[in-house]
This record gives C-alpha cells, structure tokens and sequence, in this order.
C-alpha cells in the first residue's frame, strides 16, 4: 500500500512542522508585518483611528521637534557604533591574535575575556553606574588615589562623557565576543599556509595584514554585521545606566530609546503614539535590514577574492 | 611542521620572539584584570556595609559578614524574582527544544516539498530586530488576554529561539547516517518510533549547543519583560533587579550583594561550563 503510507508519513511530517511554523508565524512574522501596517495609521492610545498614509514618517523625519530628536538619537547611534568598532572589535582582534599564540594562561584568559558576556545587560548596567558614581565611585576614588584628581569626573552626569561611559561599559560587556569568533576564524586557518609565512617574512606586521587578516574575513563580516545591528539596537544599557530621557540632555539618545519612549511614553513627557512609534520602528527597521545587507554583500565579496 | 618553525624561531633568536610575546602576554593579563576587576569589586562590595565601602572598595572583605545577603533573602521579593526567571527561562527551553528539534527533524530527515522555504522561513527570523515589532507583540498579547501574564515571555522567547535551533539542528541532523533508521524501517518501525528510539539520543549533542545558544539571552532579557509584565510578583530576575536597585538607592552594600546574587547563578555555571558556553555561544557566528 505505497499510496497509504505517503499519505501517513505526509501527515506526520505535518505534524511535525506545524506547531514549531506556527509559533514562529505568529509571535515573529505577524508582528513585524503588522509593525510596517500600524505606521500609515493614526492612534488614539490603543485604539487605531483612521488610513493617514505616510504623514507619521514626515513628522518624525521633517516635523519639529520630532526632526531633531531623530537626528540627534541617530547621530549618537552612529558615535556608538563607530566607537565599539574600534573598542570591542579593534581590541577583540587582538586579543584573539595573543590568544592564538597559545601563550602561557591561554586557557585561563579566554575564560575571563568571555565571563562578562554572560553576565545580563542590567546587572553589567548598574554595576558600571555605581562604579561611575562622581563621589562614591571606585573609577574616580582609584584617580583620586593615583593622585590624579583632575580626570575624576561626574561621567554619566555632564553632556560630553555621559555617552563615552556607556560605550565604554558596553565595551567591557562584549569585547570577549568578537574575540572567541576572530579566535576561531583564525584556528582554522591551515599551518601550512603559515610555515609558508614565516618563509616569505619575518615581519609580524606583514603576517598578520597579508596573511590572517584576510583569512579571518568570515569572522569579520560575522562581528561587524552583529555589532552593527546591536549598535542601532540599543536598548538596556543606556536606559539603566542614563535614563529613558537620555540624560543629561539627551546626550545618551539613542534610536532604541527614543522609540520606545515615542512608542510607551515616559512620566515626564506622558507621550504615548503608536503611530509615530511604529513610523520609527520601520524606518530603523529598513536602514538595518538595507544597510546590514549592503555589508554583509560587501563583506562576502572580499571573502571570495581572497 | 614544527620542526620547520622552531629552527626557524631559533635562527631568528629567542630574544625577539619573547619580545613579541611578551608584549602580546602584557595584553592579555592587562586584558583579564581589567575583565575581572569589576566582578570581584562586585563580590568583594556584597560583603561590606556601605561606609566600608566609600573607605576601602578594594579591601579584602570579611566573608562572614552575610547581613546584606539576609536582608535581601528577608525583605525583598528577589526569591520570586529569581523563582519567575527559572519557571520562564525553563518552560521556554522546553519548548524551544521540542518545537526545534520537530521541525529540524521533518527538514533535516524527509525530502519533500516546499522542505527549502521551510527551512528560509525559521532562518527570516535569525537577525530581524523582533524589539521592534513591540508594539503589534504588545497588541497581541493584549488580544491574547496573556498581558501581565508570564505565558506572554515564554510564547516570545520560544519564538526567537526556534530559528538558530532549527538552523543549528537541521545541520546536524542532515549530518547523520541513514543505516540505522533505514534497518529500523525494513523491522516495521513506525516514523515516530525511529525519531523517539533512534534519532533522538544522537542529536543530544545538537540540542546542548542550542540549549546555550537560547538559555543565555532568555535568562537576562530585560526588554520584554518591561513592557509585558506589571505585577511585581512576576517580574523576573532582571527586570526585577530595577525596582530592587530604586528601593535601596543608598545602602551599597545589600545594592552589591543583590548584583552578586543575581550574577552567581551563571557565572558559577560558566565557570564549570565554560567550554560549551563558549561553543553554544559562539556557534551561530563560527559556522
């Protein structure tokens, strides 16, 4: 009975698929299509008022205040991820190169350059805004004590080091991630190729730009995508670290936050618009999704090539 | 090889290859205080009454003094929060292995069609931003009536684990030989039968992988909790630790020891685990 049986299995492999597809369906794809449909909408609270077209992206692009707010989250998200490209990604390359030498305490370090990562955003949050405390905190009681009394500053308190601090506790939180993947790109590069190296140069310069760097290019497009997505995502961080406002000043606005509080609203500004929330959710959304694409299309080709 | 490198090293002299390596060594020690500092100042800080604190933060403590452990364990709903984020994070784990081991099997194991839009329907999922499709998940579960209600967090949370297991374990299960389930085909096994008895112990190793992969970010997840959950009693482990660090503001010490105590549970598991973590974690960007 072949025909029998072909039903049977097709039923069991639907059996199969459809709970996993349907969880997937409707807490991933539904949302998100519905994000893009709730922007051309007007709201009223929770209520969804009338067909409104493109008028809540003009507002949130053109209209002030909303233009500036925009632009200025934007320009911070791009400060961010700039800055951890060099921090978390730039030092994230050399500690997978000393960690690749197999030094003495290699295995201990790569343990300890991974156990942040584990650690939750909120307690990394709160744990760097205590040590950033202006009076209390042990960033500025070690300068103080080193006799430089100078660089103690109220960090997450003034406009012009606020957003610094909280790359920098972001830094600390993640640098052991790009570290771990640049490290196993570069174990499987093949010892012959490196034998053949050290024939060709004596200069660990050359080596490492003609030779590993190159090599590591999947590591590489795997960290800068993610870094990328994660920098315009930012969320937790400065939300606990700086407030939802952003403070001081909206110095640490970033995208991730101001939509949410576009979205939710806050206490002080008792805005809440799921309208223009969902305009910039989209607009995030696209220059995301278009500009990871472009990346990582960009990254592929120089993979290839070498 | 080796032998190639090393005579190589020695006509290049010993002294400047210690110097190279000595100097990546320098890094890598500055590097591992610098990850650790912060975490033992933690530690160190739990055991310290607040003006010990503000005087020497870097004093060895006296470990006997548990007052702000107590005052925690007595005083605050930690214990719930810490109970909500085992009852989330393990029902989501079920879920996720189940569902993803379901659909990774039918996809890795059967050839039918439509098996490739399957499979690039779960991957859609892998690196689409889902905190900004808030507001329709937020008017979801509202429709839902799950608002308030811990199910919101666990239907999420196995939402967005399923692409990466599915993408983990379909790779897997494609990687297994056809003997043994084809044998148990000739014997009359039923297809469910040869996924339960066969199949299953074998993709353990797959299911660890993803098991980490999901466990991590669902066990500190902060951002979905904040918008589904109000009820203080449900609030988990991180988003629990907010009101915890508004109530006490000026006592360092129980604020400390609360940090630490949230932290304990997975730095203690990484530190006996720490190479699975490593590979779960990572697995996603290595492959």
């Amino acid at each position: 009975m072949p025909k029998l049986r072909m039903t049977g299995r097709g039923l069991w492999i639907t059996l199969l698929i459809v709970p996993p597809l349907a969880f997937v369906a409707l807490f991933i794809v539904y949302p998100i299509i519905s994000a893009f449909a709730y922007a051309f909408f007007d709201w009223q609270g929770l209520r969804r008022g009338g067909f409104v077209g493109l008028e809540n992206f003009h507002t949130v692009l053109f209209v002030e205040p909303y233009r500036s707010w925009t632009i200025n989250a934007f320009s911070h998200n791009l400060i961010v991820f700039f800055a951890l490209m060099v921090l978390q990604n730039g030092l994230g390359f050399l500690l997978a190169y000393a960690l690749w030498r197999e030094l003495p305490g290699a295995r201990f370090h790569r343990i300890a350059v991974f156990l942040p990562v584990v650690l939750s955003t909120i307690i990394v949050a709160y744990l760097f805004k205590l040590f950033l405390h202006p009076l209390f905190g042990v960033v500025n009681i070690s300068l103080r004590g080193i006799g430089l009394d100078w660089l103690a500053q109220p960090w997450l308190g003034q406009g012009g080091t606020a957003l610094w601090a909280l790359i920098g506790a972001q830094a600390w939180h993640m640098v052991g991630f790009p570290t771990l993947v640049f490290l196993a790109g570069m174990q499987r590069i093949p010892g012959e190729i490196l034998d053949a190296a050290r024939m060709e140069t004596e200069s660990e310069w050359v080596k490492i730009t003609k030779i590993v760097w190159p090599l590591v290019a999947p590591s590489a497009t795997i960290v800068f995508t993610l870094l990328f997505v994660g920098a315009f995502n930012w969320f937790e961080l400065p939300y606990i670290m700086a407030g939802l406002d952003g403070s001081p000043y909206g110095s640490t606005d970033v995208l991730g936050l101001y939509f949410y509080r576009t979205a939710f609203g806050n206490v002080s500004a008792g805005q809440q618009d799921f309208g223009l929330g969902s305009a910039l959710a989209v607009l995030i959304f696209i220059f995301i999704a278009a500009f990871a694409t472009f990346m990582t299309l960009r990254l592929r080709a120089r993979e290839i090539q070498v | 090889m080796t032998a190639v490198s090393t005579s190589y090293y020695d006509r290049r002299g010993i002294l400047g290859t210690l110097g190279r390596d000595g100097l990546l060594q320098i890094v890598l020690i500055a590097n591992t205080v610098l990850m650790l500092a912060p975490i033992i100042i933690m530690v160190f800080s739990a055991f310290k009454t607040t003006p010990q604190i503000f005087q020497s933060p870097f004093a060895i403590p006296d470990f006997t003094q548990v007052g702000n452990f107590l005052r925690i364990w007595t005083e605050t709903n930690f214990l719930r929060y810490l109970l909500n984020s085992f009852v989330v994070t393990g029902a989501s784990m079920v879920l996720i292995l189940t569902l993803g081991t379901m659909a990774a099997y039918a996809i890795g194991r059967y050839a039918f069609t439509g098996s490739n839009f399957i499979l690039m329907f779960f991957l859609a999922g892998l690196t689409l931003p889902l905190k900004l499709a808030i507001i329709p998940l937020f008017m979801l579960m509202r429709d839902l009536s799950i608002l308030n209600n811990q199910l919101s967090l666990i239907f999420v949370y196995t939402a967005m684990g399923l692409p990466t297991t599915v993408f983990i374990m379909t790779g897997f299960i494609r990687s297994l030989p056809n003997e043994l389930e084809d044998a148990a085909r000739m014997d009359g096994a039923s297809e469910a039968r040869i996924m339960w008895s066969i199949m299953l112990p074998l993709v353990r190793p797959a299911m660890v992988i993803a098991g980490i992969q999901n466990v991590v970010p669902i066990w500190n997840d902060f951002f979905f909790p904040l918008v589904f959950i109000q009820n203080d009693d449900l609030k988990t482990l991180p988003q629990g630790l907010t009101s915890f660090m508004g109530e006490y503001t000026t006592d360092w010490g129980v604020l400390f020891s609360g940090l630490t105590l949230s932290a304990a549970p997975i730095i203690i598991i990484y530190i006996v685990l720490s190479k699975q973590f490593i590979a779960g974690m990572t697995s996603g960007a290595v492959k």
